[in-house]
């Protein structure tokens, strides 16, 4: 009873194909899939297979009005009309739920969807308050969604899309952008939702594990081509998992498995000594009384071993990294260099002019394009060298050497925002490790670094960390990616309720 | 309405046709006593906004600052001396105020439905504005965390202010880069939810109410009374004259 219309939809391609606008090749072509209603399909393939483009077309944003510019072939229909976003019974879940709430309050974004179908007013009431049942949303309708954290507010999105009472409902990896407790919760909402409906699912995520028990069918696409896979999960996985996997798919039991050198350890590089955070001022959210998100947090961070900051989103392992990186100082207290760092300049990181800062600790944020500073992906890695004041030929070597190692020498010269996720990760990393003097800084800390990354990038970053630790370097991380906890961590600090415990790793 | 009136109240097109208004009605007179007249009525409408007095503060500084600069300048550089530079600092302030009063005495989207469903605009421009706002403390977030990414990259513009303009550009480009792209989103999430593809039904309705009903006449009234007393002082002096 979830999902008020009875039956399904029906999806049919065939023959059908996308090319995105300005691009030579198909993302897609000759896609031919029938979905039966009430089907539960999980769609995969290497990234930039032109999956989300698929969901988009389904939910009928591919027309000529629409804001995705691309020219599309052959046959695509949904209950036998074509795809169209203004007839209501498609749901779509993307990525970000910051950038799907429309509204400041809870209630009315759930309404916007019914609004734009001409649902009378009374009737859409009914179903706000019914879909933000059905999702568990805990707070009133008045409640703003700038105040949620990110598992509800994706809740919030979910409740959105179910007010327009969708027969076919399409999820973008809905809990990509979560921490693991954020999307726990949303997988649970879906599984509830899923077992009450029989709407359609087409679903597409990385990270298959978490999903096999949402789906009753796995359709594996690929890049510039049509379907090459379509069964059962298991017949799937047992026929074409290992061939998925080295594509990058996060497939169940093919996880990679890398050879990592082992820790050397050392002395502290870095001590944070009674260091108390608040949060930045916020612009709009009102009557936020000032909180501490670190109190009193003593911490060292040692030479050639990995340190990880876990804990929950917003709990403060992102201000604790900028703060032992030196980016930004603390409310009280100081983060102050140990060793061969005290060495070069006593003083507390923050103190530290920006090109000595950069030269000896090096920092990779969580979305990479904010650290770029140049047109070119060669201008990127000759930047810092340039400005340490290295000769011409020195620089071109390092960089030359850079890129080999982080597979950018094809791209040299073009621009950084162009480049696929994966490609912006690397070149993020490169950069960082472009401005030390010994082919890399002293202290590397990373935001989470294999954050959405396929299973090759993930790999190579993992490979790369090992061998800086190996080299004597300190490595600080801030993740919550299990399998790099498991793979590469010496010392786990858990950050929670402004506190930061150092945990033993078992 | 059991209580005093207040401006939160009232339909936020009420306010702004207001607002309106007086700042389209004080354009020919340019004497202090017109003008000073709807400022000093316009104030005593304050203590009735509903606004806390916090923000009411932290607005006040900037609105003095802009009328006591405006009246300096106009005292150094005009040829009126002080009465002609105290008017056009009076003037200024009339003209603003009812504005940056409709403004915060306003939410969002009651603004929007009532631009929408009294006034008549257009939903596009009018929904758009509104999920625009929802980026705002987005984009702060992003402007702090690519001033962090420079100074990570070696970039500091120190005390040369030749650097300190160049950088800021650079970061105001990233941040614009992030903008669209997450403006490209929302547009994306709003489509999906099938924005503008058809009539829209509205889920909240936006009364008119006699209260804003008399606003208006008051604000009419106001003018009015401004206009006859300057004229009978014999202080009136209108635009061009």
């Amino acid at each position: 009873m979830a999902l008020a219309n009875a039956r399904g939809a029906r999806v049919e391609l065939s023959g059908w194909g996308w090319k995105h606008a300005g691009r030579a090749a198909h993302a897609l072509r000759g896609v031919d899939l029938v979905i039966e209603p009430g089907e539960r399909v999980l769609l995969l393939g290497a990234s930039g297979a032109g999956k989300s483009t698929l969901l988009h077309a389904l939910a009928g944003l591919t027309g000529p009005d629409s804001a995705i510019g691309g020219d599309q072939e052959g046959l695509l229909r949904v209950d036998g009309e074509p795809a169209s976003r203004g007839r209501g019974g498609v749901g779509l879940v993307a990525q970000d739920p910051e950038a799907q709430l429309v509204m400041a309050r809870a209630g009315d974004d759930v309404a916007f969807g019914p609004e734009n179908l001409g649902v009378a007013r009374g009737e859409i009431w009914s179903r706000v308050e019914r879909a933000l049942a059905e999702v568990g949303f805990p707070y009133g309708l008045g409640h703003s969604t700038g105040a949620l954290s990110g598992g509800e507010k994706q809740r919030l999105v979910i409740a959105g899309a179910l007010a327009m009472r969708p027969r076919l409902l399409l999820l973008d990896e809905p809990t990509a952008n979560l921490d693991p407790v954020g999307g726990a919760l949303v997988r649970d909402l879906l599984a509830r939702l899923l077992s009450e409906s029989e709407a359609t699912l087409v679903l597409v995520e990385h990270r298959v594990a978490e999903v096999m028990d949402l789906v009753d069918r796995v359709v594996v696409v690929e890049p510039g081509g049509g379907v090459i896979a379509d069964g059962a999960p298991a017949k799937v996985f047992s026929e074409h998992g290992r061939a998925l996997a080295e594509q990058g798919v996060w497939v169940p039991g093919e996880e990679p498995s890398p050879d990592l050198p082992s820790a050397p350890g050392g002395a502290p590089m870095l001590a944070a000594e009674g260091v108390t955070a608040r949060p930045p001022f916020q612009l709009g959210v009102r009557a936020a009384a000032p909180r501490t998100v670190l109190e009193d947090v003593d911490l060292t961070v040692p030479a050639g071993a990995v340190t990880a900051l876990t804990g929950p989103n917003g709990a403060g392992k992102s201000t604790l990294l900028t703060l032992l990186a030196g980016l930004t100082g603390p409310h009280r207290g100081r983060v102050v260099p140990r060793g061969a760092l005290a060495e070069i300049d006593r003083r507390p990181l923050v103190r530290w002019p920006a090109r000595r800062l950069a030269r000896h600790v090096g920092t990779v944020f969580q979305h990479a394009e904010d650290q770029f500073v140049t047109t070119e992906v060669r201008d990127e890695l000759r930047f810092a060298p340039l400005r340490a004041g290295l000769g011409e030929t020195e620089t071109e070597s390092r960089v030359g050497e850079l890129m080999e190692r982080l597979r950018l020498t094809p791209l040299a010269n073009v621009h950084p925002y162009t480049l696929s996720g994966g490609e912006k990760r690397r070149l993020s990393v490169a950069t960082a490790l472009s401005s030390g003097p010994l082919h890399a800084p002293d202290v590397l800390a990373l935001d989470e670094p294999t954050f959405g990354q396929d299973t090759r990038t993930w790999t190579e970053l993992v490979e790369l960390l090992a061998e800086l630790r190996a080299e004597g370097r300190a490595i600080t991380v801030a993740t919550h990616d299990g399998l790099l906890l498991s793979h590469l961590t010496d010392v786990r600090v858990r950050v929670a309720e402004g506190r930061a415990v150092a945990e033993e790793d078992e | 309405m059991s209580e005093a009136p207040r401006l939160t109240g009232l339909n936020p097109a009420a306010k702004l046709i207001a607002a309106l208004g007086i700042g389209l009605g004080l354009v020919p007179a340019v004497d202090v006593v017109t003008g000073g007249i709807v400022l000093a009525a316009v104030l005593l409408c304050v203590p009735f906004s509903g606004v806390d007095r916090r923000t009411l503060l932290i607005l006040a500084g900037p609105f003095m600052l802009m009328g006591l600069s405006s009246a300096a300048v106009n005292y150094l550089y005009g040829e009126q001396g002080l009465e002609g530079a105290i008017g056009v600092a009076v003037r200024l302030l009339a003209i603003a105020l009812p504005g940056l009063l409709a403004a915060i005495t306003s939410d969002p989207t009651d603004m929007a439905d009532g631009l929408v469903q009294r006034l008549k605009v257009p939903e596009r421009p009018a929904m758009g504005v509104l999920a625009a706002l929802r980026l705002v403390p987005l984009l702060a977030d992003q402007w702090r965390t690519i001033t962090l990414a420079r100074r990570a990259r070696g970039l500091e513009a120190g005390y040369n202010p030749l650097n300190v303009v160049r950088l800021f550009f650079g970061r105001l480009f990233a941040l614009l880069v992030r903008a669209i792209r997450i403006g490209t989103l929302l547009a994306t999430a709003m489509d999906a939810r099938a924005f503008g593809t058809g009539p829209r039904t509205h889920a909240r309705i936006s009364r008119w109410r006699v209260a804003d009903t008399l606003l208006l006449v008051g604000t009419a009234l106001l003018l009015a009374v401004a206009y006859t007393v300057s004229a009978r002082l014999g202080t009136l002096v209108l635009l061009f004259s």
